[in-house]
């Protein structure tokens, strides 16, 4: 199983996602540069946490012209696993690969916690060893986490079992207190929790490892299959 | 070159005395050009000359078989064995804060972690310390926390964007602080032992490089308005705070890192205080060469900038880096696949000159070594400290005690920090194993076993008592907060914040302080590899409280922390150190006193050092071979404030203390040397403590949801655990959004 990270120059989790995918789920973790056009031969994609290209203008605004997003968005496509965490998911909406968009919190601080979370689907390659209504705590550290979308988006999203995380207890604003949706095709997802922060005893939980090995193995299949 | 425009007011509005003016003259031996007065204004002010602490500095224990690097350097080096090193250093930034919080405190950040980069260190983390007025004050409150709210968003603007975890620190309030607040931040790094880099120029003909950000006209003179007073018109020194980009600081650093893995940079340093102006000449100074640069080489933000304009500017995130000629191209590629400018500018030259050109006219020449090394040093007069406080203070007379301990738990330099530290990524990197609110902090080094605990304190009200003895409580305190997490403390950096060095009664808390300073790590074995100095602390007259910042890093095996809090019910409450025996003037620094009376008198706690290494070794022994379920040391407070912050997880206890003391001295007094650990063995840890002769005493059990204390069967203090938690946790928002104003 081969996850490549993506790199942006401001990508500041990046070697935390590597960390996490070749320390603890002893899987092999390649790094690929913003202006890779090509991803090579991946079974999935971490789009990490941090700042893009400084995200000054608008979270991920720029960082959808980067070549590496051309090539992601023909992974996703061709049906490749895509995962974007925090300013990932923020790149992810921005790219259109998912609906809605992420906003400043409404208290409008940054806010580093953990938070409770409950799973709202199991039917997908990110949550497939949870069980739906199942309860995980894993950290956020975001300043612009507030999900919005417009009426029909989020009716049709929750008609689609595309929501994969709901807060608890809603710590930014979050429109129906989403914190991770899915595209059309289940095979790309967004969520602010960092999962990466949470895949080592040592670092306070392992929750992550929930979100991380479902990726793994759904990763490992499609390549069986 | 002179142009005779060097007139007594100019020498004035430098802040140079007529006898640096006629320093300067013989140096050079000739009037300085304007270029070069500015230049040597900057270069000798207190901010970057310690011309007034100098000379008590050096007697500061530097060395221990641990210090690669000790003062001098960009940052302070420490091997941690394996082959790892760390680097880490202080630094303040309290004239900007107060001037424009939000950039300023910022910028402080940026500035901190360039040193550490420079060094070839990866920073992992940073924490801060912070001081402001009073948020309830009603005259000054809505601009304290106009400040405090700056000062904390600027700081996580630029770690979080940079992706450094803030993982600690502190944060005071007092009037003391309302005109002149302080924000120090500390940065740590790590590397390995042969990827140490220095700031040196050498090799003559190897080429001087500028990367990073452009110049442009802001922080002109920064590091002079750092080394004055505040007056009605520093308002108009706004455009001299500079403005930071921590995402070109990210750029930057990894360009750095990456560039220094090609073999082709001999020498780098960061362009902080007078930004080209002290890069060249320290660079030079440092590998006793020349360095001769074109300013119209360098990349400009503004057009028509003056040749004193580029050298003074303090525009942030520029590094300056000498390359082994003919390798350039190394260094340019790496720059520029990170998209940063890169342009060489000058020469390393065999004279030990500064030589600055502009369009083939030389606008300053000066021999490095003047510059770097000649700056004025003052054996300033000193006299007695400045003391403003009384010898006694009212009776203490309390009627509620349970009342009491909940104004403390609320005040605000007890209650929780949450709001602000959540406003901080404390975890980025994935490294930390105990974050802020913790003994103290705790990152792991990966790849190794090995992990890195910090600890950041400081004391004005001690401070302001006895600046000696002070000093050596909070290098106690930090010591005992990093041994009680099990951690070995090796090595220390401070900042010391005082006023104007040039009044004898200040300069006398200067000399105590660094006095106390050098004691106490000598004692600890910490010794000191760097840190900053920050004078002029006043504000129409009116000094700060002397304020040294002590920040000491420990390492201990990498495993989960020692928790802080009661686990469970039904442990044995061991209080190491034994209740203590003060006399009533040790009360009148206590946060009691501050809190009850709103006063400050008498004396500062005794430390008996010998008792409090005994006390240290005995909690760490526990610690590490986990004989004990939670460890937390008593600080200020005292001991009713430590036994609540252990029950907040909720688990309380029921105490039970025989003791003649005063209830107020015996709950509330902060005599050092004393920790709080709970155990299912309690013979175990008493025979541990008897061993090191250290005095232990079970004093209760841990039990749900409740807080009692009793002394001689009469019940001083009894609450539910929700109800002294709940004012903690609510204070510092409380004080911000509805500040009840008295």
């Amino acid at each position: 199983m081969k996850i490549g990270i993506v790199v942006f120059p401001g990508s500041n989790c990046d070697h935390d996602a590597w960390y996490a995918v070749s320390e603890n789920l002893h899987q092999q973790a390649e790094l690929v540069w913003h202006d890779s056009s090509s991803l090579g031969n991946l079974d999935a994609v971490i789009l990490p946490g941090g700042f893009a290209y400084g995200d000054y203008l608008r979270c991920g605004a720029i960082a959808k012209f980067s070549p590496v997003m051309s090539a992601v968005k023909r992974f996703a496509a061709e049906g490749g696993l895509v995962l974007g965490v925090c300013n990932g998911f923020q790149v992810l909406t921005e790219c259109g690969l998912l609906p809605g968009a992420l906003v400043r919190n409404a208290n409008l601080k940054f806010a580093c916690r953990p938070v409770e979370l409950e799973v709202a689907t199991g039917n997908s390659p990110f949550t497939h060893e949870a069980k739906k209504g199942q309860r995980v705590t894993i950290p956020i550290a975001h300043g612009e986490g507030c999900y919005i979308a417009d009426e029909r988006v989020l009716d049709q999203l929750e008609a689609d079992d595309r929501i994969a995380l709901r807060y608890i207890d809603n710590p930014n604003g979050s429109m129906r207190n989403i914190a991770a949706v899915l595209s059309e095709q289940r095979n790309v997802m967004g969520l602010m929790p960092h999962p990466e922060r949470v895949a080592d005893p040592l670092m306070g939980g392992t929750d992550g490892l929930i979100i991380l090995q479902s990726l793994v193995h759904a990763g490992a299949a499609a390549s069986r299959s | 070159m002179s142009t005779g425009q060097i007139t007594p007011e100019v020498i004035t509005a430098h802040q140079l005395s007529t006898a640096e003016y006629q320093k300067i003259l013989s140096l050079l031996g000739r009037e300085p050009s304007l270029t070069e007065l500015g230049i040597f204004s900057v270069m000798w002010s207190e901010h970057c000359s310690y011309k007034s602490t100098r000379v008590h500095l050096k007697k500061l224990p530097t060395e221990s078989a641990h210090v690669l690097q000790g003062p001098g350097e960009n940052a302070g080096i420490i091997d941690i064995g394996d082959g790892i090193a760390i680097a880490f250093k202080i630094e303040s930034h309290n004239h900007p804060s107060f001037i424009e919080p939000f950039q300023g405190a910022a910028t402080g950040v940026g500035g901190i972690l360039r040193d550490i980069f420079t060094m070839g260190a990866r920073p992992i983390a940073v924490m801060d310390s912070i001081r402001f007025g009073r948020l309830d004050d009603p005259a000054t409150g809505a601009r304290n926390r106009r400040i405090l709210e700056g000062v904390v968003s600027g700081i996580a603007h630029y770690g979080n964007c940079f992706g450094v975890p803030t993982v600690g620190g502190e944060c005071v309030f007092e009037k003391s602080y309302q005109g002149n607040p302080l924000v120090n931040v500390f940065a740590l790094g790590v590397f390995k032992h042969n990827e140490v880099f220095y700031g040196k120029a050498t090799g003559v003909g190897n080429p001087v490089i500028y990367v990073g950000a452009k110049t442009g006209r802001d922080g002109i003179h920064g590091a002079s308005m750092a080394s004055a007073e505040f007056t009605e018109e520093s308002k108009q020194k706004r455009p001299n705070v500079q403005v930071g980009d921590p995402f070109m600081e990210k750029l930057l650093l990894e360009a750095c890192l990456e560039a220094m893995k090609t073999g082709a940079i001999v020498g780098i340093q960061d362009m902080g205080a007078a930004g080209l102006t002290s890069s060249t000449c320290e660079m030079g100074s440092r590998a006793g060469t020349g360095v001769e640069i074109d300013l119209a080489q360098v990349p400009q933000r503004e057009v028509g900038m003056t040749p004193y304009e580029m050298m003074l500017s303090e525009s942030q995130e520029r590094m300056l880096l000498v390359a082994t000629k003919g390798r350039e191209h190394e260094v340019f590629t790496v720059f520029k696949k990170w998209g940063l400018d890169a342009t060489q500018i000058g020469v390393v030259t065999d004279d030990g000159m500064l030589r600055v050109k502009h369009h083939g006219i030389v606008f300053a020449e000066i021999p490095n070594r003047a510059l770097a090394d000649e700056a004025p040093r003052y054996n300033r007069p000193f006299s007695k400290p400045l003391r403003t406080a009384p010898e006694t203070g009212q009776r203490l007379r309390s009627t509620n005690l349970t009342a009491d301990l909940k104004a403390l738990l609320s005040s605000g330099d007890l209650c929780s920090k949450r709001w602000i530290w959540e406003q901080y990524d404390y975890q980025v990197r994935t490294n930390t194993i105990a974050g802020p609110g913790a003994e103290a902090a705790i990152v792991r080094i990966k790849g190794t076993n090995t992990s890195v605990a910090m600890a950041l304190d400081g004391n004005g009200r001690y401070c302001a008592l006895d600046p000696r003895e002070g000093t050596k409580l909070i290098v106690a305190e930090c010591c005992r907060n990093l041994s009680t997490a099990g951690a070995l403390p090796i090595a220390t950096t401070n900042n010391l914040n005082f006023g104007n060095p040039e009044r004898p009664e200040i300069m006398a808390q200067i000399v105590e302080s660094i006095e106390g300073l050098a004691e106490a790590c000598q004692f600890f074995e910490v010794p000191v590899t760097g840190g900053n100095v920050s004078l002029y602390n006043e504000t129409l007259g009116t000094p700060i409280f002397p304020t040294p910042v002590v920040g000491i890093v420990g390492t201990l095996p990498t495993e989960l922390p020692m928790p802080l809090k009661f686990p469970k019910p039904g442990l044995s409450i061991i209080l190491l150190g034994g209740l203590g025996a003060p006399e009533l003037a040790e009360m009148g620094g206590t946060q009691y006193v501050k809190v009850v009376q709103d006063s400050l008198w008498g004396t500062p706690p005794k430390l008996d050092m010998a008792h409090e290494k005994r006390v240290q070794t005995t909690v760490r022994e526990l610690v590490r071979a986990k004989a004990v379920s939670s460890a937390h040391d008593l600080g200020e407070g005292g001991l009713a404030v430590a036994l609540a912050e252990c029950s907040f997880g909720g688990v309380g206890a029921d105490i039970r203390l025989d003791s003649a003391l005063p209830h107020e001295m015996l709950l509330f007094h902060e005599g050092p040397s004393r920790i709080l650990v709970t155990t299912d063995k309690p013979e175990n840890v008493l025979s541990a403590a008897q061993r090191n002769n250290v005095q232990a005493t079970v004093i209760g059990v841990t039990l749900e949801l409740r807080v009692t204390i009793r002394n001689r069967n009469e019940i001083l203090i009894d609450s539910a655990v929700e109800d002294l938690k709940g004012p903690w946790t609510q204070a510092l928002e409380h004080l911000l959004h509805n500040p009840v104003l008295v």
